[in-house]
Parts: C-alpha cells; structure tokens; sequence
C-alpha cells in the first residue's frame, strides 16, 4: 500500500491511501500520523488522519512540499503495521426520549420493534475512523446495515451535545450542539468535547466503541456526577484505562 | 484596564494568531481572516504577534479605555474617529480615557482589524484567545462581542505610536490581478470543460459568506465524478463544490473535514486577498504550481518582515511633543491633535 500525493495548496498536502471505508488503512494511517506527532519530521502543523487518507500542513519556510513528500514516503516504506492497543470503551446511550426523537420512526420503518432497533445498535462494536466536521465529533463505522439510513434533505437546527446519530452508513455521537441532518435514536451523557480537560476530546481515531443502554435515572445520575466531578469517563481497555 | 464596548458593529470577534495543531480533534484553527493585517495592527501597537485584537466586518463600534492605550486600525479601509476627529489607518495613536473611538463601516475591503497596547486579554481556550463561533470557543463565551461588553487589557510595553515606512505597505484589497489557486486534491472529479471554467468565467463574491466560507455565485462547476466524497481534511482556501456547482472558499474558521470535492485551494498568499472583496464584485482565477504559489508566500513573508522592520516611531524629530507623549513619559495627557487628513487622502480611496 503506498499513497498518493494530492496537492492541498501551498501549506499543505494530502497522502491519499484509500477511497473506501477499511478498517486496516485507517489503523495503518492513524499509526503513521501518530508517528508523525511525535515528532518523526520537523516543522508540521497540523497531521489530520481521516478514512482514507492523511492531511499534513507545512511551513513552506521550513520544508519545501517537494522534499517534504519525498521524506514522508520514505518514512512511509520504513513503517510496519504496528500493534497499536486499542482503546475500548463503553458509552452509556439513554436511547428514544426528547433527543432521540428518531428512534421510534426509525424502528417503524425498518420493521424493527423499538427494543430490536436499541438491541441492534447496542450488539455492534465500533471504530473511531476519524475525528472531524466539529471539536471532538467522532465519525464511527460498524453500524449494522439495516439501520442504514440516509440523511434529512433539511437539517434540523439544534441538535444537543451528547446525541447518538446515524447519517447514512456511519453512526455518531454529537461532541457540540449544532444544526445536523442526521436521525438521533438516543443521548449520552458524557461529553465527548471539553475544553477545559486535560485531553479534551474523550474519542480519538483508532478508538473502538460499544454503546451500553441505561435508563433515565442512570442517565441523570451520570450526568450529575460529570458535572460535579465525581465521574470521569474511562476506557476499559487500553491507555487511560481503569 | 478595560476595553469598554459602547456598541458593537454586527460581527466584532476577539482573534488571536488562533488555534494550531488541534485540527485531528476538530478544532478549527480560527484566528483573524487576514493575518497579515492583524499582525501589523498588533506590531504598531507593540504587541507579540500572537496578542489578541478585535476583528470586524460592518462598522465595528464605538469603544472607551479607562486607561492610556495606543491603538491601531488594518484592514479594510474605514472611517476612524477619536470623539469628532478622524485619524488615519495602519498607524498607532493615543486614545485616552474619556476619549471615544468610532470605526465605521468599510468604505472598501470587509475585514479589519483594531488592536490596542497591552492586547485584549479574554481567557485563553486550549491554548488560544481566537474566537470560533460556530462551536462557541474562545473570546467572550465563544460569541460576537455586544453593547456593553468589557474587555481585560493585558500590560503596556510602552512603545511610542508607530508608523510604516512610506510605500510599504502590501495595498491588499486594491491589488490587481485573478486570485491564484492551486488545483486539486479532487481536481480529477472535474472534466476538462469544467476546469477550464475555472478560470475562463468571472465569479460573483455573494452575501452568503461568514467568517467559515464565502460562496461564489454566477458560474457553477458541476463534478462529473459527482459532488460527494469519502470526507477527508480540508484547509482554510480549500474550494468546496456542494452539489448546487456553486464553489465555496473555506476560510478562518472551516470546519476540519469536508465531504465535498475540493477542486482547487486559493494559494496562501491570495487568500486574505480574496476574503477582502465586497459582495457584488467579479473574480477571476488564475492556476499556478505548489511551488508558484510557495514561492509566493515566502516572497510575502520576507514583505511582511520588511514592513515590521520599517516600522518608526511617528513625528520623532517633527513634531517633539508628540513624540514625547507617545514615549508615555507623560502619561494620561490627550495627545495634541495630529493631523490626519493628508493621511487618510494620501492612502487613497479606490472606489
């Protein structure tokens, strides 16, 4: 697998791996762009793994995009797959109720009883493919695909933090609130965007995710002790983990 | 030591040289839409480059001190106040207090830039004071500034009121020419008609732009490769193709990630240059190579540091007293009146 380079204007360049969702390139991807992080070439701005490929900005004042190509296919050719631990974690998902207004249309249209619809969407395990479009909003892939479903041709304006979406054949958990077309089954309470934590964004990219059904007093007690600092939202597996 | 906002223009932001090496977790850089402007409003005001000032589209407001600051105004050309006399851009003057600063609507460009001595010093948001109002981050509550609203001053490093050298000055939004871009990364997505309608057509700067994108109107660029990709990382200056063909410059604060093909990016040196045109007027582009247009940008880099370097203190060795108070060996006394007008007229008015 050796990538294509893609011009990004003048500051930045795009290595392009792959025009599909395949979990092995986006852990070998995510892998070089940490790599890339820790410093493995001098004077990078930004290093942005997405599906399929890896946005790199540069300072023309420091390294040249011509060299600096030539430099990242080198160290490209010299990376292996290495064994990341994946972090996993379990997010508490209060499905239906006022945030998850799709919930119950989306079962009617699938055939679905509300409680094989939350079944379905809570038996999945799924990967953090990249994290992007808001602070901290993480796309996930994994979600089965009877509830495939397409986006709303009109956005809705105001849709909280917190909410569990599916926008075609990814799944999503709202980091900030904002306008979405997407359809939300449900709500978490953990906030996957703080700015005021050490590491702000709970999800990075390669993270793995299951989402655990709670009811509305759970919900509320997790909140509560978010909000008063008792809770913090840990992985089960891997770095950070309890 | 507060700024106080008697009343704010529609879109006044507290920006700072924005939020960097964030953009993998989806933060967008933010920061001013011209850097370059803002940069040498800071610099007449003898601030660090990454002090925090106010950016402005519209008229930005009327504003007060309760202490002795020097101020400076960049960017798009407006009328500036102190009580009833005007002053000049892109040089530094005093502003005491119960003296009121009136910045009026851009005659010509839509961005501008006010700083002050000792810069604004809101609480810093991961790292950077830079306003990003789509996710509410930064400046105050992560909002455009209101009536009313009162801004911490940071420190005074006591410089005396600057000016440029004459005809130094890089004359951004009255500067000739198509704006240069460089194709891809989904230039590939577009037959060759359609790239060479790129920069055949003239393209109309529309009133559908905020401080995230500017949409261009009259000529669509419809992608044969259709208009929804596998969303990857996009840059401020990407041009985005959404399915309407109707092409959309990201700018300042872009989201990080885009699903649309990008068919070109604006060179870096264009872009603040792009951003300055009003609604209504034409576009044109030109392509250039990656290496054009870096060659471009350190051309402009080694510009920008020229101008800091000319930087020199105003009316020393012409108008003494001026000079003196502006070494703030005197302090809280209103500067003597300067003489503004030739200023203003010999900037020019392009309109």
């Amino acid at each position: 697998m050796t990538p294509s380079f893609l011009p990004s204007g003048d500051r930045a360049l795009m290595l392009k791996f792959s025009d599909s969702i395949d979990a092995s390139v986006n852990a070998r991807l995510v892998g070089f762009a940490d790599r890339l992080r820790q410093g493995a070439i001098a004077g990078l701005v930004e290093i942005v793994p997405t599906y399929g490929s890896l946005l790199i900005c540069y300072d023309p004042e420091h390294l040249r995009g011509a060299a600096l190509e030539k430099r990242l296919l080198a160290l490209w050719e010299g990376t292996g797959t290495e064994d990341r631990t994946e972090r996993y974690w379990e997010v508490p998902c209060l499905y239906g109720g006022e945030v998850g207004q799709d919930l119950d249309d989306l079962a009617a249209d699938k055939n679905l009883t509300r409680d094989e619809l939350i079944a379905l969407h809570a038996g999945a395990e799924y990967r953090v493919y990249m994290i992007g479009f808001a602070p901290g909003f993480a796309y996930l892939g994994g979600l089965p695909e009877i509830l495939h479903t397409p986006r709303l041709t009109v956005p809705r304006q105001n849709i909280p933090e917190g909410a569990i979406g599916i926008g075609g054949r990814q799944a999503s958990i709202n980091s900030v609130a904002g306008p979405s077309g997407w359809r939300f089954i449900g709500w978490t309470p953990w906030r996957s965007f703080d700015p005021a934590r050490p590491e702000p964004c709970l999800f990075r990219a390669g993270d793995r995710i299951r989402f655990r059904p709670v009811d509305t007093a759970e919900a509320r007690d997790i909140a509560a002790g978010l909000s008063a600092g008792d809770v913090i939202p840990e992985p089960l597996k891997g770095e950070g983990a309890a | 030591m507060s700024l106080e906002i008697l009343s704010a223009g529609p879109m006044l932001t507290v920006q700072d040289a924005g939020r960097n090496g964030l953009r993998h977790l989806g933060v967008s850089t933010a920061g001013p839409i011209d850097p370059d402007a803002m940069l040498l409003a800071n610099a007449l005001c003898g601030n660090r480059d990454d002090t925090a000032a106010l950016e402005f589209a519209g008229p930005a407001g009327q504003f007060q001190t309760d202490r002795a600051v020097r101020f400076a105004v960049t960017g798009a050309d407006c009328d500036i106040r102190i009580d009833a006399r005007p002053v000049a851009a892109w040089e530094s003057h005093r502003l005491t207090p119960g003296e009121t600063l009136s910045i009026g609507a851009p005659r010509d460009g839509v961005w501008g830039y006010l700083a002050l001595s000792g810069g604004i010093e809101t609480a810093p948001v991961l790292g950077s004071r830079a306003t990003h109002l789509r996710s509410g981050l930064g400046g105050v509550d992560g909002r455009a500034l209101r009536n009313g609203d009162r801004l911490l001053l940071g420190p005074d490093r006591k410089v005396p009121c600057l000016r440029p050298a004459p005809q130094s000055l890089p004359a951004h939004s009255q500067e000739p020419g198509p704006i240069r871009v460089i194709l891809g990364p989904q230039s590939d997505r577009f037959a060759d008609d359609i790239l060479a309608r790129l920069t055949s057509a003239s393209f109309t700067v529309t009133p559908q732009r905020d401080r995230m994108a500017m949409v261009l109107g009259g000529v669509e660029l419809p992608a044969a490769g259709g208009h929804d990709i596998l969303s990857d990382g996009t840059v401020p200056g990407s041009i985005q193709v959404p399915g309407s063909g109707a092409p959309l410059v990201l700018l300042a604060e872009s989201q990080t990630t885009g699903g649309y093909p990008k068919i070109a990016t604006v060179a870096s040196v264009d872009l603040p240059r792009l951003a300055q045109i009003p609604v209504g007027r034409t576009v044109r582009f030109a392509v250039i190579s990656r290496e054009e247009g870096e060659d471009l940008w350190l051309a402009g880099r080694r510009a920008l540091r020229a101008v800091l370097a000319g930087l020199t203190a105003k009316s020393e060795g012409m108008l003494s007293s001026d000079y003196l108070l502006s070494c703030d060996l005197v302090g809280g006394i209103a500067a003597p009146d300067e003489v503004a007008g030739t200023d203003l007229t010999a900037r020019g008015d392009p309109q």
